[in-house]
């Protein structure tokens, strides 16, 4: 009874304490890591209205083109970020793309395995690749950075020289006949909301083609996979036990360890997810494309990585935001699409990329002296 | 006597030829506050690994509630009871103070498999938890960067206590600390010990230890120089055992040189 009535009286203390301020709303979302990606991406969106509102980049056709690219990069982007709050670093994303992509073709079109079992095996292979890149990290407690960039290499190397081995060439051509009928290849190459924009056409609100179905035919699978990664990971970081190691893990693994999370294990799922992602990416893009090339994927790392810091991920682990990373990813992926609506040459997209970035980290490093200082 | 709760009785911690700790014995009533002291070397570091069963004695037992216990690595310490608060304090400052007081051990909702952190509850507990040792907690999600270490001392105490520590075993809380801070906490730990828990406070600051311990313990190059009440031993005393009192008569001895040379 007492210490009932001690803890409302506290409670009400708490309430009371003169040097309580008043928080708003506004400043707790300052202090929240995607702020500088939304920011970021009004501003992407406002620059690119004015410049090249009249040129088409707006159409559904437009919006759609863009947004295909940010959400292929953002479902990496978002790996990459749940890795980089947990304090690791994985550079074998694109590599793990190429060869994830060979790993659904070669089976499908040389071993005569049916397409949806080609696609678990490519997800199989990134389980491995994950838990190995994982426990690699967490038993020699080597930087993730080299451990990551020898397996960079690696999975490289060996989907050219495999790839050469049993094919004899560096492409795959000839998955698009077997997507149809297939019981799982769907969930990766099917536009979604057709009728949507088959109501569109119709009422001659988006641009038709010459035989009159629309230009734009439905929303991509990418963009569906994006946004359900983000909501789930979002949700996981903030809802969730597991969020909460993670955030751990990242900020101080000793510590970590001492309050009991299971650390290496938190790292080692964290691993099997970029690789896992990667998979994602590639299994849309081989199946779009209808081939897997050997050399899918080329510094896709980096730019997952990038995008990541522009959405609030400190390179140092511990803090970072999901959608913050999907917000990155969003601002890549427009500027990319959009610089080719403008009269500005293409070339110069990857100095935008980073600058940005520069501005991000220097940003982020701001925030985090702010958060970590006493007050 | 088993009116103790924990009692460490002989015990020894050898590293190959290195004799880490010799002969060692504490013994802990509840509500007791018992300091380590030593000057740095001296096994504190080697002693409170051996509490926390990071390191198994070589020699000696452990016994807690009249039970003769063996650690076989630090979860077992600290399911029977015995926590130890080390000087990282095992807390990240850019996480809330919410999420690092369950770090570890978040407060679950929800229907099976898709139990999620119940964060409203653990604001909640954090908060009044932290409001009970006089702390404001402005707002439970703020992170722990913003506190000051004296704040963070006694999250990480508050923490301990709150998730069933009887015997507390503390790793210099207040050496980092400035005056003010150190008393806060000081006054934290005599609270803690008076609602029952046994506390061991490691320090090398006598000055710290001497009011608000019962019993003083030091330890010199890994070996016990025995145990005193604080009835039987002045600070003074204190001070000179812990630093092997000759070398500091040496070099009183040597300063007087010193002086007598230069002027």
């Amino acid at each position: 009874m007492s210490t009932k009535s001690k803890s409302i009286e506290s409670k009400t203390d708490f309430n009371q304490d003169e040097r309580l301020k008043k928080v708003s709303n506004l400043k707790v979302l300052l202090n929240r890591p995607e702020l500088g990606a939304l920011g970021g991406a009004i501003l992407v969106f406002i620059f690119f209205g004015i410049v090249a509102g009249d040129t088409g980049m707006f159409s559904a056709y437009g919006i759609l083109n863009f947004l295909d690219v940010s959400a292929n990069l953002g479902i990496i982007a978002i790996a990459a970020a749940m890795l980089m709050i947990g304090g690791e670093f994985d550079l074998s994303i694109g590599s793990m793309i190429g060869f994830a992509g060979i790993c659904i073709a070669i089976p499908a079109i040389y071993w005569g395995w049916p397409l949806w079992m080609s696609i678990i095996f490519a997800f199989s292979m990134a389980v491995l690749v994950g838990y190995f890149n994982g426990i690699l990290v967490v038993r020699t407690g080597l930087p993730s950075f080299i451990v990551t960039l020898a397996m960079l290499f690696i999975l490289r190397g060996a989907t050219l020289a495999l790839t050469r081995l049993i094919t004899g060439r560096t492409q795959v051509p000839g998955l698009r006949v077997l997507i149809e009928n297939d019981p799982i290849a769907w969930i990766f190459a099917t536009d979604s909301f057709k009728w949507v924009f088959t109501w569109l056409g119709s009422m001659n609100l988006i641009a038709l083609r010459t035989d009159g179905s629309p230009l734009a035919t439905g929303i991509p699978p990418s963009v569906i996979w994006f946004i359900a990664l983000a909501i789930l990971t979002t949700w996981i970081l903030m809802k969730t036990r597991y969020g909460n190691w993670i955030f751990a893990s990242g900020g101080d693994k000793n510590g970590a360890n001492n309050v009991g999370v299971p650390v290496g294990r938190v790292k080692i799922s964290l691993f099997i997810g970029t690789a896992v992602a990667a998979t994602i990416f590639a299994t849309i893009q081989v199946l779009d494309a209808g081939s897997a090339d050997t050399m899918r994927g080329t510094l896709k790392e980096l730019e997952a990585i990038a995008a990541a810091v522009v959405g609030g991920c400190l390179l140092t682990g511990g803090y970072g935001s999901a959608i913050g990373a999907a917000f990155g990813a969003i601002i890549f992926g427009t500027v990319s699409m959009g610089i080719f609506y403008t009269d500005v040459d293409t070339d110069w997209f990857k100095v935008f990329l980073g600058a940005m970035m520069l501005i991000a980290v220097i940003f982020n490093n701001y925030i985090r002296r702010k958060v970590t200082e006493s007050k | 006597m088993s009116d103790y709760l924990v009692q460490f009785n002989n015990i020894s911690k050898f590293f190959g030829k290195v004799i880490a700790l010799k002969d060692v014995t504490m013994k802990l009533r509840k509500g007791e506050i018992m300091c380590l002291l030593g000057d740095n070397g001296a096994g504190k570091s080697t002693l409170i690994k051996t509490l926390a069963g990071v390191h198994k004695p070589d020699e000696g037992e452990i016994i807690f509630e009249g039970e003769k216990i063996v650690f076989d690595s630090p979860k077992d310490a600290l399911d029977i009871g015995i926590a130890t608060v080390y000087q990282d304090l095992a807390l990240v400052p850019l996480m809330s103070v919410t999420r690092n007081f369950f770090m570890g051990r978040e407060p679950l909702k929800g229907p099976p498999f898709l139990k999620t952190f119940d964060i409203e509850k653990a604001n909640r507990i954090a908060a009044e938890r932290m409001g009970q040792i006089g702390i404001d907690v402005r707002d439970p999600s703020q992170a722990v960067g913003t506190m000051s270490g004296g704040e963070r001392q006694c999250l990480a105490i508050s923490r301990a206590i709150y998730f069933g520590a009887k015997v507390l075993v503390l790793d210099e809380p207040t050496s980092a600390l400035g005056v003010h801070q150190a008393s806060v906490v000081l006054k934290y730990i005599v609270k803690a010990a008076s609602q029952g828990l046994a506390v061991i406070l490691i320090t090398h600051n006598v000055h710290h230890a001497y009011p608000v311990g019962n019993s003083f313990t030091v330890l010199n190059r890994g070996k016990s120089l025995g145990t005193y009440e604080k009835k039987d031993i002045s600070r003074e005393k204190l001070l000179s055992m812990m630093a092997g009192g000759e070398e500091l008569d040496k070099l009183e001895v040597e300063l007087k040189e010193m002086n007598r040379v230069s002027s």
